[in-house]
C-alpha cells in the first residue's frame, strides 16, 4: 500500500496549516488507509517572509536585527552565523570576553529551545503541564534574556564585532539562580515525562530515524544523535569558546521519539552544566571593537560559509559580499530544510494518523528557516 | 525500554504542584515591569536632539521619519526636525538609540499601550507627551565601546613641537589617502555642516568624493562655492566642524584638514577644473573689484564664470589680501599662493597690481563698470590708548605679520610680550618663539573667552608660550634695560545684560613683566579715506565697516562691498561667501536691466 494515493482506496487529507504541536505554519498533505499513512508530501509557503532578498536590499549592520526573525524559539545561532561572517570577511578579531559572552548566550538559547521542545513533547500526546511546565522553565531563562539584552525574544545582541553590552551587574547572579531553580523542579518535569507510561507508550518504538538514513540525508542535531551520531558542530568544529569548554556529546541510540526527546534532556543539562563553566571562566575585558561608519560599512568582497549547532542541529549561512554596502547574497541553511522535507516525508509513511504532530515536534521542525 | 509500576504512579505526583505558588501572574492585574534594560517605547530629549537624522537613516524598517516640530526652528547645527515614530512598522531593535549622535534618544521600559486610536501609533518621541516620558529605566545609548554614534578623529600628524619652533615650516603634515578615507568615512551625511558654513559648500558630498578616492570630484566640488579652498584647507574657521553631528559622543570630521588633503593631492587646480579648456562666452558686461583678498578673488571668480570681464585691483604687488600676507608661514605656506592665483588667471580674471584706486579714480571705475564690488579689507591696527603705547619697541602685532617676519629681516627681541587674544595674537607670539624669543601673551579675560582658534592657543601653548590670562594692561614703562609691561589681576564679573562677563581689577596691586618688545594685538579697523565724499556720503557707515543688505549691495548704484569691511565674521569663509553672493546679485541686477 505504500506510496498509494488511490482515492478509491486511500483518504486524503490536508494537515495543517495551524500548529500542529509547535512546529510552526506548515502542512502535510496526507493519504491513508486506515489509521496508517501511506503517502505524505511537506507543503511550505505560509511564513515566507523573504528573508534572504531582504537581506540584500540592507546595509551590513541593519541586517543583524533583521536575522534574528529568521528563528523566533533561538534567534541568537541566526545573529551568531551572521555576525561569523561578516567578520570573517571584514578581517574583524573579536575580543576575547565577547567570544564567551556569546557562548553564554548560545548555550542559554539552546537551554530556552530545549526546555520548551522538550515539554512540548508531552504536550504533542496530550500531556499538556508538561508543555506547560517547559514553556514556564523557559521563560525563567528569557527573563535573563531581558536582563542582558533588553528583549526576551528577538535579543538583537550578539553583533557583527562583538556583542551589544556587558553583562549587566549581577547577572552571574541571576543565571545561577535561575539554573538552581530549573535544575530543582526537573526532576518534577521527568516524572510527568521520561517516566511517564503514556509517554513512553507514545514514544518508545516510534517514528524510527534509522541510523543509515543520517548519511544519506544529512541528518543533524538530535534527529541524528538520537539514532546513534555523534554528529555536533560545537565538538567538530569549535567556535567561540566551545574549544575551551569540557563536555561530551550527548547520544543516544534508540532511533525513536523517545531516545530524540531523551537526548534533549540530557542536553538541557549539558547547557546547565557549560553555562556554569562559562561563568567560571569568563574573561575581562571590552565587549566589543568598534565598527566603521554603520551607514558606510562596505565589506571586502569574498565569500563564506559559516555553521553552528543549533538546538536543531548545524545551521549555516553562506554570506557573498561584492564589496559593497549591502550583501550581494546571503543563504540561510536550517537543518529543518532536511528534516521537514525529506525526512519527515519518508518517516510518515507506515506511521499512525495520531502520531503525526508527535513526529513532527521529534524532529523540531521549524518552517521559518525552510522559507527564508 | 522497559515499562516500570512507577511509571504509572509517578506522574501523578504533579499534583504536588497544585498546593505551590503560581508561576504565572494575573496580567493585567499585577504586570511586571520591564528590565533596566528593555527596549520598550521611544523617548527623545527635544532639547538635546539636532534633528541630524541618522535615527531615520539607520532604521531598516522606515519606522521613523523626520518631521517639523511646532517650537522647534532650524537654526545653526539643527534642522529643526525631529524624528516621529511609526510602531506599525517599529521591530524595537534600538539601533536608532545606538546610533543617535546626540544621545538624546532612548528607549523606556514600558511596554504596554492600549489605545483605540490607530493613528496615535505614529507620534513624535518628546513632543507628543506620553506616559513613559518620565520613565527612569529602560534601552540608554552607551557609546563607549561600540562608538556607534560617534567615533575619534583621524589624528592630523603634526610636527614636535619643539622641532617645529625652529622654522617656519608647516605646523600640519597632512593626512595619506588611508587617512583621509577613514576620516572623510566617518561622515553621516546629515549636512547639518552645509547650514553652518557661510559658503554652504556642499561638504557631505566632497567628504564622500574623498572617502571614495574620488579627489578630482572633490576638487570641483569645493570651487562650487569657494575659489580658494588651498587658503581655507588651511586657515578656515570651520564653523562646520563646531555643528558637526559626530562632534557630540565622539569628535567631529577634520573637513578643514580633508579640504587641505584633496588640494594637496593635485599639482594644478586649475588643471582638475579645466577652467582654460572651457572658455565662457563674454557676456559684454564688465565689474571693477577692488581688493584682492578672499571676498575679492571669490567675487572675481564668479563673476568671470558667469561671462563678466573681471578686472582686479591690488593696491600692493601681489593678490591674497590680508589672509595671505598676514598669516604666518607655518600656517598658511606661500607655496599654495601660485596654485590658487592660476586657477583665477587661467579662468580669465584681470589683475592690476601696484594699482591703487582712490577718490577720482573710483568715481571713474563706477562710471565705466557694470558694477564695482569694494572688498578693501581692514588696512589699519586698531589703537590702544594706555600710556606708553608711544615707546619704541611697542609696536602693533599686525604690522608685524604683514611684513614677513620669517624671512628673518625683522628682530623681533629677545623677550616678547603680546596684548590680546585673538589669532594675531597668537601669530605674532608663535611667530616670536619662531624667530627665537621668550614669548608671554597677556589677555584680559579668561582663555575660554579669546577669540583665536582653541588649536591654534593649544598649539602656542605646547610649544612653550606663556599664555597669562585675566591680566588688565595698566602701562609700559621704560627701563634701563628696555620695557615693563604693568598689568593688573583681573576677575570676572557677569555681566547683567547677558554679555560675556567683564574683567574687572581685583585689587590695586601692580604688577610688571620686563620685555625688549610688546606688540599690541587688539583689533584691526578700516581706513576708508581711498573713497570718494560723492560715494561716502551716500554709504551707510558703521563703526568703519559699510553696511550691505543680504544681497552685499551699499544701496549706491552699482556699488557692492563684502569681506572684513563689512560687518561680519571677519573669516576667510564668510569673505568668500560675501564675493559669491556678490557676484550673483551683480549679474541678476545686469539680468534684469
Amino acid at each position: 500500500m505504500n506510496g498509494s494515493t488511490d482515492p478509491l482506496k486511500t483518504t486524503h487529507l490536508f494537515f495543517g496549516p495551524q500548529h500542529p504541536g509547535v512546529t510552526g505554519n506548515m502542512s502535510v498533505e496526507m493519504w491513508f488507509d486506515g489509521d496508517e499513512i501511506t503517502r505524505a508530501i511537506t507543503h511550505v509557503g505560509y511564513l515566507h517572509r523573504g528573508f534572504e532578498k531582504l537581506m540584500e536590499r540592507r546595509l551590513w549592520i541593519q541586517n543583524f536585527p533583521l536575522v534574528c526573525r529568521i528563528c523566533v524559539p533561538e534567534s541568537d545561532i541566526n545573529e551568531e552565523c551572521y555576525a561569523l561572517a561578516v567578520e570573517k570577511l571584514d578581517g574583524i578579531e573579536v575580543p576575547e570576553r565577547a567570544r564567551w559572552i556569546r557562548t553564554l548566550v548560545l548555550e542559554l538559547a539552546r537551554l530556552g529551545v530545549n526546555l520548551m521542545s522538550f515539554g512540548g513533547q508531552a504536550g504533542t500526546i496530550g500531556l499538556g503541564t508538561g508543555a506547560m511546565w517547559g514553556i514556564t522553565f523557559r521563560d525563567f531563562v528569557l527573563d535573563l534574556f531581558e536582563e542582558l539584552s533588553g528583549g526576551r525574544i528577538y535579543h538583537v545582541y550578539v553583533q557583527p564585532g562583538g556583542v551589544r553590552r556587558d553583562l549587566p551587574e549581577g547577572f552571574k547572579k541571576s543565571v545561577l539562580s535561575v539554573l538552581d531553580k530549573i535544575g530543582e523542579r526537573l526532576p518534577e518535569l521527568d516524572r510527568l515525562t521520561l517516566n511517564n507510561a503514556v509517554f513512553k507508550q507514545r514514544t518508545v518504538g516510534v517514528g524510527i530515524v534509522k541510523p543509515e538514513w543520517i548519511d544519506e540525508m544529512g541528518l543533524v542535531g538530535p534527529v541524528a544523535r538520537g539514532s546513534g551520531s555523534r554528529r555536533d558542530v560545537r565538538k567538530d568544529a569549535p567556535y567561540e569558546a566551545y574549544g575551551e569548554l569540557d563536555f561530551e556529546v550527548v547520544t543516544e541510540d534508540g532511533c525513536d521519539i523517545y531516545s530524540r526527546a531523551l537526548v534533549r534532556r540530557r542536553e538541557i543539562d549539558l547547557s546547565m552544566n557549560l553555562i556554569r563553566q562559562i561563568l567560571d571562566l569568563m574573561p575581562g575585558g571590552p565587549i566589543a571593537v568598534p565598527l566603521p561608519n554603520l551607514t558606510e560599512w562596505r565589506i571586502p568582497p569574498g565569500e563564506i560559509y559559516t555553521r553552528v549547532e543549533s538546538s536543531r542541529g548545524e545551521y549555516g549561512y553562506y554570506v557573498v559580499s561584492d564589496g559593497s554596502l549591502r550583501p550581494r547574497r546571503i543563504h540561510v541553511r536550517g537543518p529543518s530544510y532536511v528534516h521537514a522535507v525529506t525526512l519527515l516525508e519518508r518517516m510518515l509513511v507506515g506511521a499512525n494518523i495520531a502520531d503525526v504532530s508527535n513526529i513532527m515536534v521529534s524532529l523540531t521542525t521549524c518552517p521559518p528557516e525552510i522559507e527564508r | 525500554m522497559t515499562m516500570k509500576f512507577t511509571d504509572i504512579v509517578s506522574p501523578f505526583l504533579a499534583w504536588s504542584r497544585a498546593a505551590k505558588k503560581a508561576d504565572t501572574i494575573p496580567y493585567p492585574k499585577k504586570s511586571n515591569p520591564g528590565s533596566d534594560r528593555y527596549r520598550g517605547f521611544h523617548r527623545n530629549d527635544l532639547d538635546k536632539c539636532i534633528g541630524c537624522g541618522r535615527c531615520e537613516e539607520i532604521c531598516q524598517n522606515l519606522a521613523i521619519s523626520m518631521v517639523e516640530v511646532k517650537d522647534s526652528q532650524p537654526i545653526k547645527g539643527d534642522s529643526g526636525l525631529r524624528p516621529s515614530v511609526d510602531y506599525g512598522r517599529c521591530c524595537w531593535c534600538a539601533l536608532c538609540v545606538d546610533v543617535c549622535s546626540t544621545g538624546s534618544l532612548s528607549l523606556s521600559n514600558s511596554y504596554s499601550w492600549p489605545t483605540d486610536n490607530a493613528d496615535a501609533c505614529a507620534f513624535i518621541p518628546g513632543s507628543d507627551e506620553k506616559a513613559w516620558d518620565d520613565s527612569k529605566k529602560g534601552y540608554r545609548q552607551d557609546n563607549s565601546i561600540l562608538q556607534w554614534a560617534g567615533s575619534p578623529r583621524v589624528e592630523m600628524p603634526v610636527a614636535e613641537p619643539d622641532e617645529r619652533i625652529k622654522s617656519f615650516e608647516e605646523v600640519v603634515r597632512g593626512y595619506s589617502p588611508e587617512q583621509a578615507a577613514a576620516e572623510a568615512g566617518r561622515c553621516i551625511q546629515c549636512g547639518l555642516c552645509v547650514t553652518a558654513c557661510p559658503a554652504n559648500m556642499h561638504i557631505p558630498e566632497y567628504l564622500r568624493a574623498i572617502a571614495n578616492g574620488d579627489y578630482s570630484h572633490a576638487v570641483k566640488l569645493f570651487f562650487d562655492n569657494n575659489p580658494l579652498p588651498e587658503m581655507c584647507g588651511k586657515v578656515c574657521t570651520r564653523e562646520c566642524e563646531s555643528v558637526c553631528a559626530m562632534g557630540y559622543q565622539g569628535e567631529a570630521i577634520a573637513i578643514r584638514w580633508l579640504k587641505r588633503f584633496a588640494c594637496e593631492w593635485f599639482e594644478s587646480l586649475s588643471d582638475v577644473l579645466a577652467v582654460d579648456e572651457k572658455p565662457l562666452e563674454p557676456n559684454g558686461r564688465s565689474v571693477a573689484i577692488i581688493g584682492t583678498g578672499p571676498a575679492g578673488l571669490s567675487a572675481a571668480y564668479y563673476l568671470t564664470r558667469m561671462g563678466f570681464e573681471t578686472h582686479v585691483f591690488e593696491k600692493d604687488g601681489e593678490g591674497g589680501g590680508v589672509a595671505q600676507s598676514a598669516i604666518p608661514e607655518y600656517r598658511l605656506p606661500s607655496g599654495g599662493y601660485e596654485k590658487q592665483m592660476d586657477v583665477f588667471r587661467k579662468a580669465g580674471v584681470k589683475f592690476h597690481y601696484n594699482a591703487e584706486v582712490c577718490c577720482d579714480d573710483i568715481l571713474k571705475i563706477s562710471d565705466d563698470y557694470d558694477a564695482v564690488f569694494i572688498a578693501a579689507g581692514l588696512q589699519r591696527s586698531s589703537e590702544f590708548t594706555i600710556p606708553g603705547v608711544d615707546l619704541q619697541g611697542v609696536e602693533h602685532a599686525f604690522y608685524f605679520l604683514m611684513n614677513h617676519p620669517e624671512d628673518g629681516s625683522i628682530e623681533a627681541g629677545r623677550r616678547v610680550l603680546v596684548v590680546g587674544g585673538g589669532n594675531v595674537a597668537i601669530d605674532t607670539a608663535r611667530s616670536c618663539k619662531r624667530l627665537g624669543a621668550e614669548v608671554v601673551i597677556s589677555y584680559r579675560r579668561r582663555i575660554e573667552d579669546m577669540p583665536a582658534d582653541d588649536e591654534e592657543i593649544q598649539e602656542a601653548v605646547d610649544e612653550g608660550i606663556d599664555l597669562r590670562p585675566q591680566n588688565i594692561p595698566i602701562r609700559i614703562e621704560e627701563t634701563d634695560s628696555g620695557l615693563l609691561y604693568i598689568y593688573a589681576e583681573a576677575l570676572m564679573i557677569d555681566d547683567p545684560a547677558g554679555g560675556r562677563p567683564k574683567p574687572v581689577r581685583k585689587d590695586d596691586i601692580e604688577h610688571g613683566i620686563e620685555v625688549d618688545k610688546v606688540f599690541l594685538a587688539i583689533g584691526q579697523s578700516s581706513d576708508l579715506s581711498f573713497l570718494p565724499d560723492e560715494i561716502s556720503d551716500n554709504l551707510n557707515i558703521k563703526w568703519g565697516r559699510i553696511q550691505v543688505d543680504e544681497h552685499q549691495y551699499t544701496g549706491v548704484k552699482n556699488i557692492y562691498a563684502g569681506g572684513d569691511i563689512t560687518p561680519g565674521a571677519g573669516d576667510v569663509i564668510t569673505a568668500i561667501a560675501d564675493g559669491m553672493r556678490a557676484a550673483k546679485a551683480i549679474a541678476e541686477s545686469c539680468r534684469t536691466e
